[in-house]
């Protein structure tokens, strides 16, 4: 009997199924398909809105300058050139100043994530008088701007010394500014930019390791840094790589830190953010007249300028989408 | 062994001497295999120990006497200060011609977008969560914004006044010809007669949506985290007992859930206050940069801080209390 019905229902179309059901295959079906056109319509739009400024920045990127002014274009231009990103790398210091930032990113995300990886498996692993105190000062660290200690560092690093040392053998104090050391010191202690965020991402991470393990490899005669080396690590790479992701996406645009510890390098995200005042100087030399430059012509160079510094990091991210997205679901579960 | 256990200190509870005698070498406590890892233990946390008091709590400590006190730069020799008092406080909320006007106009806008962006992160999360075709590519481009939105690179195009200028101008064109849709709808609900208290702050979330956006990808993630933390028994068991997807969702996914507002409200407050197209930060910068008013500038940051730890603090309490922590 059962078999015959099922039979029946494959025979059946689609409103003589739905009569049998007395309307519920319908209403059902409106449902699942009004909720997909609206989850798709919003979903779209978000999406568009985010991708639109990129397309658009694209776009103008490539127009003469005269397509600017013209109304009848908007997104392609009529006049394809690509003298525009010439002016903007010359504007820019382009090679010069993406290999620094290259460098300097890659050295301070590496030194930060190193350090933040010791710290976080110390206070996820080890039990140690005022653990709680120096935790608070962990989320203290993501909770103070760094702006409020900005002037006092700035002072610092111009007249550096130890405890008074330098001034004692060689009279005066050391100005560390414009060297990359301080930056580095900073990093390495985990001080930099964001790393309460990071220690508290990989602390969360390890506390989610069974213990177990170390106390299997402490039981074969392992000893504490093996330990952490050999077993905890292997591990744990795929998060410490997404921690090293953030911080080197973060210190690649950053401008608070670089604007501060790294001012005498050219360094790209400090040289976008005074294009501006380059650009009528810019023009003028050529020109032999001063030149004011046009807002749009302005915002075009800008918005090339801005496309330079994400592009680098859109193609990482297109790579490393899994890594980025999926450590996060493994830190951030247990909470 | 088990009475060993019985006088053996709980972990994470030092009483003041075991603690002094784990770093003093020549003693029974010192021996122990408690006082041993405890040592590895701040072996391992030791550079941000370091890192900590050096470049955080002496610096700190530094721009609360520097906002105290008159600070004058010398040629060469580094700077000079002197006393006095909360003279740079005063400067700050009474003098300064722009910062207080920024300070109220950046919390109220801080206000708007934290519920703004709460709100968003949270709904799109429920969405991506759903299973539908093109998940993966559509929670790839929620999560762009990571990158699009930091650094130099939010800013940078609105702060050419120039260009801001102009902009100003085609706007107010652009409103006198009734293309702006929104406003259009403002007026058109206004003259209804509907509140306008509450709409205006809906409409200004609606105008400000793109910045919204984009500042909400990782709380997005965060979220999908936590609805991924949800055991699927759960809801196998609501279903069982004639649960409908939308009680499911209340009873289940949003209790689940909210412990991560907090953490994502706390983000999110952080995150503006930090961020760099935040007009007290251009201030504050501008004071420090091109003014060389070091002791001012170090007050004005004090007194940002000072509110957005009262920020956070008010909306922890606020949200503390709805929030329900699941104990396993």
């Amino acid at each position: 009997m059962k078999n015959k019905r099922t039979h029946d229902a494959d025979h059946m179309g689609y409103f003589q199924l739905n009569r049998a059901s007395g309307g519920a295959l319908l209403r059902n079906s409106a449902k699942k398909w009004t909720v997909s056109i609206v989850r798709g319509l919003l979903l779209f739009g978000l999406c568009f809105m985010i991708i639109q400024p990129l397309l658009t920045r694209l776009g103008t990127s490539l127009m003469a300058e005269r397509d600017l002014y013209d109304s009848t274009v908007v997104l392609l231009p009529r006049n394809p050139t690509l003298d525009n990103y010439r002016i903007v790398f010359e504007l820019t210091d382009f090679p010069r100043s993406m290999l620094n930032t290259l460098w300097t990113s890659f050295t301070v995300s590496l030194l930060q994530v190193i350090s933040c990886t010791l710290v976080a498996y110390g206070f996820a692993r080890y039990d140690f008088p005022l653990k709680k105190f120096w935790f608070a000062c962990v989320v203290a660290l993501i909770v103070i701007p760094p702006q409020t200690i900005a002037t006092a560092l700035y002072m610092n690093f111009a007249n550096f010394d130890i405890l008074g040392l330098f001034k004692r053998f060689t009279g005066k104090t050391v100005s560390l500014h414009g060297s990359f050391l301080p930056y580095a010191l900073m990093s390495a202690t985990c001080m930099g930019l964001k790393d309460g965020l990071y220690i508290y991402m990989l602390r969360q991470y390890f506390r989610s390791v069974p213990k177990s393990l170390e106390e299997a490899a402490y039981m074969d005669g392992c000893n504490t840094l093996h330990t952490f080396v050999r077993i905890m690590l292997p591990d744990a790479v795929p998060v410490i790589l997404s921690c090293f992701l953030f911080s080197f996406v973060w210190q690649w645009t950053d401008l608070f830190y670089t604007r501060n510890f790294l001012s005498s390098m050219s360094i790209y995200s400090t040289q976008l953010s005074t294009i501006v005042s380059r650009m009528s100087r810019y023009f003028s030399s050529n020109a032999d007249v001063p030149v004011i430059v046009p807002a749009g012509r302005q915002q075009q160079l800008i918005s090339i300028g801005v496309l330079v510094c994400c592009v680098p990091l859109i193609v990482l991210y297109i790579f490393t989408q899994k890594t980025f997205v999926q450590s996060i679901v493994m830190t951030g579960s247990k909470e | 062994m088990a009475v060993h256990k019985l006088t053996a200190p709980k972990p994470g509870k030092w009483s003041l001497r075991d603690s002094l005698l784990t770093f003093i070498p020549g003693n029974a406590t010192f021996r122990s295999m408690r006082s041993r890892k405890a040592r590895i233990g701040v072996m391992f946390i030791l550079p941000f120990i370091l890192g900590f008091l050096v470049f955080m709590v002496r610096p700190l400590f530094q721009s609360l006497s520097m906002s105290l006190s008159s600070v004058q730069l010398k040629a060469g020799e580094g700077y000079t200060q002197s006393f006095i008092g909360f003279g740079n406080y005063n400067y700050a909320l009474k003098v300064d011609p722009y910062f207080n006007q920024y300070l109220v106009q950046e919390i109220g806008r801080m206000a708007i977008n934290v519920l703004a962006t709460l709100s968003l992160s949270f709904v799109v999360a429920v969405l991506l969560n759903q299973k539908f075709k093109g998940r993966t590519l559509a929670r790839a481009i929620f999560f762009l914004p990571v990158i699009l939105s930091s650094g130099v690179l939010p800013g940078i195009e609105s702060q050419n006044e120039f260009y801001n200028m102009m902009q100003g101008i085609s706007q107010e064109v652009a409103n006198a010809s009734g293309v702006n849709l929104s406003a259009a709808l403002q007026d058109l609900l206004s003259v209804s007669g509907v509140g306008s208290g509450l709409f205006n702050i809906l409409f200004q979330m609606i105008d400000s949506i793109y910045d919204i956006v984009m500042a909400s990808g990782i709380q997005i993630i965060v979220f999908l985290t936590g609805f991924a933390a949800i055991s699927p028994s759960l809801y196998e068991a609501a279903d069982v007992e004639g649960c409908t997807g939308w009680e499911a969702f209340w009873k289940i996914t949003f209790p689940m859930v909210s412990p991560l507002l907090l953490v994502n409200c706390i983000y999110t407050i952080i995150d503006f206050f930090m961020k760099n197209d935040n007009r007290v930060m251009e201030r504050i910068n501008e004071v420090m940069y091109s003014q060389f008013r070091f002791g001012e500038s170090a007050a004005m940051s004090w007194i940002y801080f000072g509110v957005a730890l009262l920020f956070i603090g008010i909306s922890s309490l606020i949200i503390s209390r709805g929030v329900h922590y699941y104990e396993e």
